[in-house]
């Protein structure tokens, strides 16, 4: 009796445990060793991950075909993509090639886990001048060989709503007073309409704009020997010049300040409810799945104040967009660079730069995710001379948390109604960087 | 035979000293053995591995290779020490809010279980339906729960303000619940929200393990409905209630699921609970040793809160 | 038993007030998951727009939600099982028997809910794939096996206290009745005194399940495409393009179904108690 129950206890366990055996995860191609295949990450750079797959496949079949190299196709979203590099990184299993965000090139760099790109394997995936320079400066930091190149290029831009413009009689903004004085023309708050809308709650997009109006200003997060230098005067006032939007010029609606996913704002922009719009290129997909079509707005690059301030730079833009790593764990690097350099061929650059709303990284190539000309030429114009690539030091994870979340909290201030000055403006740069003092 | 003795459980509860039960050495060992071998696979040794990792520099540079990562001592505990410096004084300030947060949620969270519980003790229609109701939101992904508050509680689209300001006019203008100071207290309504089902679900089992008898001698006796809830229930769920409130008390501390669903991985300060303020030391500024170090610092805390805790409640249980 | 009037005036006030505090965020889940897409991005609105079945189209192939519900549920099924036959076993033992080691024993278990979960998760991981190198085949990473037993373990601790406190409730005289009758330890258990702490059974199971389904930060870790759950699949209906609330909400009221089926017929077993007539 007692054997029996026990025995069929034992027998649901093991039925079950087996079912959790089955469909286990797809196991690295490391593991696999001497066939032909690659495990690739790629990060989500369309309207899902299912949609991103569905992009990848035939190009992936098509490399197989030319090479007989399979690859194993995972797209990871970007809440998990970092962690999941980290854990690779930390265990030395992980994938053969994968996507990284190129702000974190440097950091990624500093673990020691990528290949580097040296001369031989740069000659191996195509050269390095096939890149735009600004676009493989990105790689990693000054100095040394980069350990990831660029695939997929983004810029910001400030896209225009071109109906409510020529309504107001305004032509776009050219500098930065002009589209103060746009956007204050253009805040009708009663009837829920305001001249520029921001993703306030993001601590990347912060720390983005942090970073180029800091530039404007003449200021650098980092001296030359890498110590971070977020109070500098050029600093301080490029972020008060980003937080004055909502404090002081009050052109922005203060709701945007819990706006952290990514579409909001221009889900905002594509209702109407903002004249103007400081985003990536990549803001397109969203503007038309909610309704705009690309003839309604246009694009201009982010003006800098006028007179530019002493230093000051004419940036309108960090050289944003993916890059390109192979991990050094992998056994099959040969078949890994193939990888890169297919990926990288102004072939496939024009054919994937369209579905993941990307500017061409390689030289000779055309701006084509757009059918709007004038918005193609602004965006190509911003990558090729109005980009300055972020930060090049291990420390930059660091320093966009620490900035980004300083500058969200300023936001905030500014939002409830308190008076942003740039006392408080300096003292929560300070604080951040001083959290950066026990980062490694 | 079924002699109903409130006293008598209570009498068996306490350990014999007396008699010894008659077992063979190994079973006990025996029984105990899958939950040893699992602990020490899962929990024990990574968290020895977890403790070592707090004094090494374990940062970028040394993720990949943790063998040549520099062995600092306890440096990684100074800076987290450190309240003069910007570091310390974050620590600090969400080991407060955490505690505030925790006292808040698991105090309201066990009084709505409780209520719920002695009221749906006795049958009536609906009651099957309103316990179920009531466990509805436990039963939902946290992401969904937590998304669907971050609509309610959003400035100008949200379900709250809408009511408050525009169907009650109990407030003039809409605050932000999301931001700001009071960004915790949406923390606090969103985590009790999922929480006191849980409180509700355990002290209603355990309810169902004290007789009605007894309930019905102490009515004989004259007992109002109010005082066999605080005599007889309360003293008869005290051993469900002190795990329970411990429980309660250990996870909502380390709770990283709400903040993090509801903010991201960086909230604001107001809300900036212990374990996200260490995931954001760790894995968001890539330095594992000090976010280890404050891991570890945690443990001990939770440690002695919690050994005070049992010496408090087994003191007081030898007195009753 | 006669209920005075400030009893029942309390079961309202009690009734009431958390019934709208559950049943609120319920109804904004509801309508918003046949609210088309806009209406979720824009004001709030008590009744959707043009009310629309198409979120729980959708939803099935924005993200792979068959497969993560699958994965959902066999990580926590599995780990459900073994979690409370485990702690049956050393609740049982700790309740029963005054073994040398057993303090040390319940205080380390007690002790490992304290360890916060980011301590350990690389190390964990790390010990994972040291043993899949090991063994020479993918055992448990990124699988759901390791993910199960992962899971199973984070709910012994509490489950073991949670059955060891019920299981002290319970007359030893029970076990004693069965001993008389001829069990051995294993039969004890299962015939006798396990019938009789049902109730605590079952809410242990309950938050074996529930912890397995709803935890995010290891599963975010530990699982690939293919084994993904429900509880971190769901982030993914969030974007580049667009966030897609309704299709979330529509998910999350989908996979919760089962669930709350499941509590609801559970309800009669919380119910059974010590009078279902154990000593006679």
């Amino acid at each position: 009796m007692k054997a029996r129950l026990i025995s069929t206890v034992v027998t649901v366990l093991a039925v079950s445990a087996t079912a959790a055996c089955g469909g286990g995860g797809a196991s690295t191609s490391s593991s696999s060793g001497a066939s032909k295949t690659l495990t690739y990450w790629a990060s989500n750079q369309g309207s899902s991950l299912q949609a991103d797959q569905a992009v990848l496949g035939p190009e992936l079949a098509k490399f197989q075909k030319q090479t007989g190299v399979k690859v194993n196709l995972q797209v990871i979203g970007w809440p998990d993509l970092l962690n999941k590099i980290l854990g690779a990184t930390t265990s030395g299993q992980g994938p053969d090639v994968l996507n990284i965000g190129n702000t974190w090139a440097a950091s990624l760099q500093a673990t020691g886990a990528f290949v580097p790109f040296d001369t031989k394997a740069l000659t191996a995936i195509g050269g390095q001048d096939k890149f735009v320079p600004a676009s493989f400066a990105t790689g990693g930091v000054v100095g040394k060989p980069v350990t990831s190149v660029p695939l997929y290029g983004l810029v910001y831009g400030l896209y225009y709503n071109k109906k409510m413009f020529a309504d107001a009689g305004l032509q776009p903004p050219t500098t930065w007073q002009e589209l103060q004085a746009a956007a204050a023309k253009l805040t009708i708050p009663a009837k829920n309409q305001y001249g520029m809308v921001l993703e306030g709650g993001s601590y990347t997009e912060s720390v983005h704009f942090a970073f180029i109006f800091g530039q404007q200003n003449g200021g650098q997060p980092f001296d030359a020997s890498g110590k971070p230098t977020f109070t500098s005067p050029g600093m301080v006032s490029g972020v008060k010049q980003y937080v004055d939007l909502v404090g002081k010029d009050k052109v922005v609606n203060p709701s945007n300040v819990q706006y952290k996913n990514g579409p909001e704002a221009p889900g905002d922009f594509a209702k109407g409810k903002a004249a103007m719009l400081m985003s990536q290129n990549n803001a397109d997909n969203t503007l038309q799945a909610d309704g705009m079509k690309s003839t309604d707005y246009g694009v201009v690059a982010i003006p800098t104040p006028s007179p530019l301030p002493a230093g000051g730079k004419d940036v309108a833009s960090f050289v944003a967009g993916i890059n390109l790593s192979i991990f050094k764990n992998t056994k099959n690097q040969a078949a890994a660079l193939q990888f890169v350099k297919f990926m990288t061929s102004p072939e496939e650059q024009t054919i994937l730069d369209k579905p993941f709303t990307a500017l061409p990284v390689v030289k000779g190539g055309t701006v084509n995710f757009t059918d709007n000309k004038a918005e193609a030429d602004a965006f190509a114009a911003v990558l090729a001379t109005k980009a300055v690539p972020l930060p090049l030091v291990p420390a930059e994870s660091e320093f966009e948390t620490n900035v980004g979340n300083a500058v969200n909290g300023l936001l905030a201030e500014a939002a409830t109604g308190k008076n942003v000055t740039t006392t408080e403006v300096k003292a929560a740069l300070q604080a951040a960087q001083d959290k950066m003092a026990a980062a490694g | 035979m079924t002699t109903t003795n409130p006293t008598r459980a209570a009498v068996v509860a306490a350990p014999s000293r007396r008699r010894r039960p008659p077992w063979k050495g190994a079973t006990p060992y025996l029984l105990v053995l899958p939950a040893v071998v699992l602990e020490l696979l899962i929990h024990i040794i990574p968290m020895l591995v977890g403790i070592w990792m707090s004094f090494i520099q374990l940062t970028q540079f040394f993720i990949a290779n943790w063998s040549q990562a520099p062995f600092v001592g306890l440096d990684n505990y100074k800076i987290a020490l450190n309240f003069s410096s910007s570091i310390g004084q974050a620590l600090f300030h969400s080991f407060t809010v955490s505690i505030l947060y925790t006292l808040i949620v698991v105090g309201l969270a066990w009084l709505f279980g409780m209520s719920a519980a002695a009221v749906l003790q006795s049958g009536f229609r609906g009651r099957g339906g309103l316990r179920t109701l009531f466990l509805v939101p436990y039963s939902l992904p946290i992401y969904a729960g937590v998304i669907t508050w971050s609509f309610m509680l959003q400035r100008d689209n949200g379900l709250v303000n809408h009511v408050l300001v525009n169907n009650l006019h109990i407030l003039g203008s809409s605050p932000f619940w999301l931001i700001g100071n009071n960004a915790f207290f949406s923390m606090a309504i969103v985590a009790l929200w999922r929480s006191w089902p849980f409180a509700f679900l355990m002290i209603m089992a355990g309810m169902q393990s004290i007789p009605d008898e007894v309930y019905q001698a102490a009515a004989v006796d004259g007992a109002s409905v109010w005082q066999q809830l605080r005599h007889i229930t309360l003293g008869m769920l005290r051993p469900v209630n002190v795990v329970l409130i411990l429980m309660l008390f250990l996870w909502t501390f380390n709770d990283f699921n709400t903040p993090f669903v509801l903010f991201g991985a960086t909230p604001p300060p107001s809300a900036d609970l212990i374990s996200i303020h260490i995931y954001d030391n760790s894995f968001i500024n890539w330095n594992f040793g000090l976010g280890a170090a404050m891991s570890v610092l945690l443990l001990l805390f939770l440690l002695v809160v919690t050994g005070l805790y049992l010496l408090i409640t087994n003191r007081r249980s030898r007195r009753a | 038993m006669h209920e005075p009037r400030s009893f029942r005036v309390f079961r309202v006030v009690v009734v009431v007030v958390l019934g709208l505090f559950t049943l609120v965020p319920l109804y904004v889940m509801l309508t918003s998951a046949i609210k088309p897409l806009g209406d979720v991005q824009g004001d709030f609105t008590w009744w959707p727009t043009h009310p629309t079945l198409s979120p729980f189209v959708d939803m099935w192939s924005t993200v792979p939600l068959g497969r993560y519900f699958m994965n959902s549920l066999v990580v926590s099924v599995v780990s459900t099982a073994f979690s409370v036959l485990i702690a049956i076993f050393a609740a049982y033992a700790v309740s029963r028997y005054r073994f040398f080691g057993r303090r040390i024993f319940t205080g380390t278990v007690l002790a490992t809910q304290m360890f916060p979960g980011i301590l350990f998760l690389l190390p964990l991981f790390l010990i994972f794939v040291n043993i899949d190198k090991t063994l020479g085949f993918t055992l448990l990473y990124q699988t759901r096996v390791g993910l199960i037993v992962t899971y199973l373990t984070f709910s012994l601790p509490f489950s073991i206290w949670m059955l060891a406190s019920y299981l002290e409730g319970i007359p030893r005289e029970l076990d004693e009745a069965a001993r008389v009758d001829g069990c051995r330890t294993l039969g004890t258990l299962f015939r006798v005194v396990l019938p009789a702490a049902r109730p605590g059974v079952i809410a242990v199971a309950v938050y074996a399940f529930m912890t397995a389904w709803g935890e995010i930060l290891f599963a975010s870790q530990m699982t690939n495409d293919a084994t993904k759950t429900l509880s971190i699949g769901l982030q993914n209906y969030s974007t580049q393009i667009n966030v897609y609330w309704n299709q979330v909400m529509a998910a999350s009221l989908v996979v919760s179904l089962p669930v709350v089926i499941a509590f609801l017929l559970l309800q009669k077993y919380l119910v059974a108690g010590l009078t279902s007539g154990s000593v006679k």
